[in-house]
């Protein structure tokens, strides 16, 4: 298999039959080129729908109050059901295993925030620093509230791109004071949301600051979590459920609220909500596995019909061969090696010239349900490796058959 | 050099059988140049099969320099056939993408010879034929007369017990004719032993023996008066 003068023998063979080679290389290469642009889409497509539905943690826990509308244990519906700071302090500990980002909130909505001269209507929420994560926000300046914001209850705000725009023009923000409900607070930073403008009209306080700028001394109106993404996502279901029952009963406990009352407890969960988009990018995923497979499966029966077609032209060769005394698997393993060796060499060709336009191409497509396209490269190589087996496989038949050829058949065929 | 004892073959076509060879008894000694000679459906190319183990006897014996050929596999046909024969055909077989050289070099690629080896033999036998000038031609560009000179090279090359030819000037005019046969010729007194069938009379008397082949028998088997291909050459 690996003797020197055979491939010599073969290199001649292909380098003079070069029409040949090359359309059964462009054949091979254009096949397994445009199984990596489709898988490359495949990927981009799944990034793409994936990131629209981004804009807050797929999996967050958040739990808000109400009144309760159910008598329970003696006490008297419409009761406000008032969370405090050592709930969201219990719920942290009780569950710290559990949890990835945590954060209480103290919201005001639809606040008056005043610069100079102008004047926005905004919702203004007292925070913990992990809300950012929760919000899945980024931070396109500045910085966000910290954990010493918090400890100091400074006076420092967090604003939106769109409260940028509307209040600042073109001007940087950072560090200018704005007053909320004629309190100062110093600007530390701007940030975004992937879920666009509804979600960038919100500023950010300091819990702490808050509390004590809008006398909620130590009240809060929810708290939010999120759960880590554990090995598979019905794993993580399964405990974001677990968690959302469990919490849920102990706040109900605590404040005394029927089991039934559904209206002053409220506790929300993402996840069921991201399952459904996964189920989209699954079935997505799906089809163009599919597509793949029969582009693979295409392009095995291409190679074979390429095989056939190389031995039905050298039948004649064949039967010199075979007179001149080349034994049957000399035979088999010459149309065989040249098969592998020119599927191997174009398929790398097509993988590389593939995986390169992918490169160069991927990062300038803008398009909200197409983002960075991409193929893992061992997936694409393992693509190749059986585009070439399975194409050696189908290319057998028609060798093993060529090498059975009586000499002297072969050699009538005019 | 070749023995050949009641040699029958038959061949299937559909329901009934052909009955080609009955019974051929034969035998050439080493350095003959004989002829066989038949009308077409003689059996003539048949028994050229036979002797070049491109097909087998159904029944009888055949004996290649003191070696029994029977029940033979392929691997170990192609094997025989590279080291005892050498093929001359009608219609060349040369194969087209290869040039003079490598085509007479291609036995010896079978035989295991290292490429330095081949190409140094190869570059012998072609200057043999005189046509050491043509090496690095490939066949469609040379003459009829050429490509079987390159033939005979590479029949030569890997230096058989017997050249078989099969009509080896059939395609050929008749001063080309002459020039391959005084070739012939002249590898037939250098002591290798020749066998050509043939259909054509004059090429016929130009070997020493002329085995006449009618309905898968030999009617007639005898030594001739060579006829030299020089004097019309």
């Amino acid at each position: 298999m690996f003797e020197i003068e055979r491939w010599q023998e073969i290199f001649e063979t292909l380098r003079k039959n070069k029409l040949r080679t090359i359309l059964t290389g462009i054949s091979v290469a254009s096949g397994i080129f445009i199984l990596i642009i489709l898988l490359g889409f495949s990927s981009g497509i799944q990034n793409g729908v994936e990131e629209q539905f981004s804009d807050d943690a797929k999996n967050e826990i958040s739990i808000r109050t109400g009144r309760t509308t159910k008598s329970y244990k003696g006490l008297n519906p419409n009761r406000y059901i008032q969370l405090k700071n050592e709930d969201f302090a219990d719920v942290n500990q009780d569950y710290d295993n559990y949890l990835e980002y945590r954060s209480a909130n103290y919201s005001i909505w639809g606040s008056q925030v005043v610069y100079k001269n102008e004047v926005g209507n905004f919702s203004v929420r007292g925070v913990h620093p992990d809300f950012q994560f929760i919000e899945a926000s980024n931070i396109v300046e500045g910085r966000f509230i910290n954990q010493s914001d918090i400890e100091e209850a400074r006076k420092i705000i967090v604003i939106g791109t769109k409260v940028k725009s509307e209040m600042f023009k073109n001007q940087n923000p950072i560090g200018e004071v704005v007053s909320v409900f004629g309190i100062n607070f110093t600007i530390v930073g701007v940030y975004s949301d992937p879920g666009g403008a509804r979600e960038e009209d919100n500023v950010y306080v300091p819990i702490s600051s808050a509390q004590i700028a809008f006398n909620g001394s130590d009240n809060i109106r929810g708290m939010s979590f999120t759960v880590p993404m554990l090995g598979s996502f019905n794993k993580t279901l399964e405990v974001s459920n677990a968690l959302t029952e469990s919490i849920e009963a102990q706040i109900k406990q605590k404040y005394m609220v029927s089991p039934e009352d559904r209206s002053a407890v409220r506790i929300g969960n993402t996840l069921e909500r991201a399952k459904k988009i996964y189920g989209l990018s699954q079935i997505l995923s799906l089809v163009f596995w599919f597509v793949g497979l029969g582009t693979i499966v295409a392009g095995v029966v291409g190679v074979g019909n390429i095989m056939i077609i190389i031995v039905k032209e050298r039948t004649k060769e064949i039967g010199i061969r075979k007179a001149l005394g080349a034994e049957p698997f000399s035979i088999v393993s010459m149309i065989l090696q040249e098969a592998i060796f020119v599927t191997m060499f174009s398929g790398l060709f097509g993988l590389i010239v593939g995986l390169g336009l992918l490169e160069i191409v991927g990062p300038t497509i803008e398009n909200d349900f197409i983002k960075y396209p991409q193929v893992d490269f061992n997936t694409a190589l393992y693509t190749v490796i059986i585009l070439v087996v399975a194409g050696a496989l189908a290319g057998f038949v028609p060798a093993y058959r060529a090498a059975k050829i009586k000499p002297i058949v072969a050699l009538r065929d005019e | 050099m070749i023995e050949i004892k009641d040699l029958h073959k038959s061949y299937r076509m559909g329901s009934n059988s052909l009955h080609v060879l009955k019974g051929i008894n034969f035998s050439v000694k080493e350095g003959e140049l004989v002829s066989i000679m038949g009308s077409s459906g003689s059996g003539k190319s048949t028994l050229l099969n036979i002797l070049g183990m491109l097909d087998e006897a159904d029944e009888g014996s055949y004996v290649l320099d003191g070696v029994p050929i029977k029940n033979l596999n392929e691997k170990i046909a192609a094997r025989y056939r590279n080291k005892f024969l050498g093929f001359i055909f009608q219609s060349f077989n040369l194969i087209n993408y290869k040039t003079a050289l490598d085509n007479v070099a291609m036995p010896l690629y079978y035989q295991g010879l290292k490429r330095k080896e081949r190409v140094e033999k190869a570059e012998y036998y072609l200057e043999k034929v005189g046509l050491a000038p043509w090496s690095h031609h490939l066949p469609n560009e040379l003459s009829g007369g050429q490509k079987q000179r390159v033939a005979v090279a590479r029949a030569l090359a890997s230096d058989p017990k017997v050249l078989l030819a099969d009509e080896p000037t059939g395609a050929l005019d008749s001063v080309t004719s002459h020039e391959v046969m005084d070739l012939i010729q002249g590898i037939n007194d250098e002591g290798k032993t020749i066998l050509i069938v043939t259909h054509e009379q004059d090429i016929a008397q130009m070997t020493k023996r002329i085995v006449n082949l009618k309905d898968g028998v030999i009617i007639d088997d005898s030594p001739v008066e060579q006829v030299r291909a020089k004097q019309y050459v």
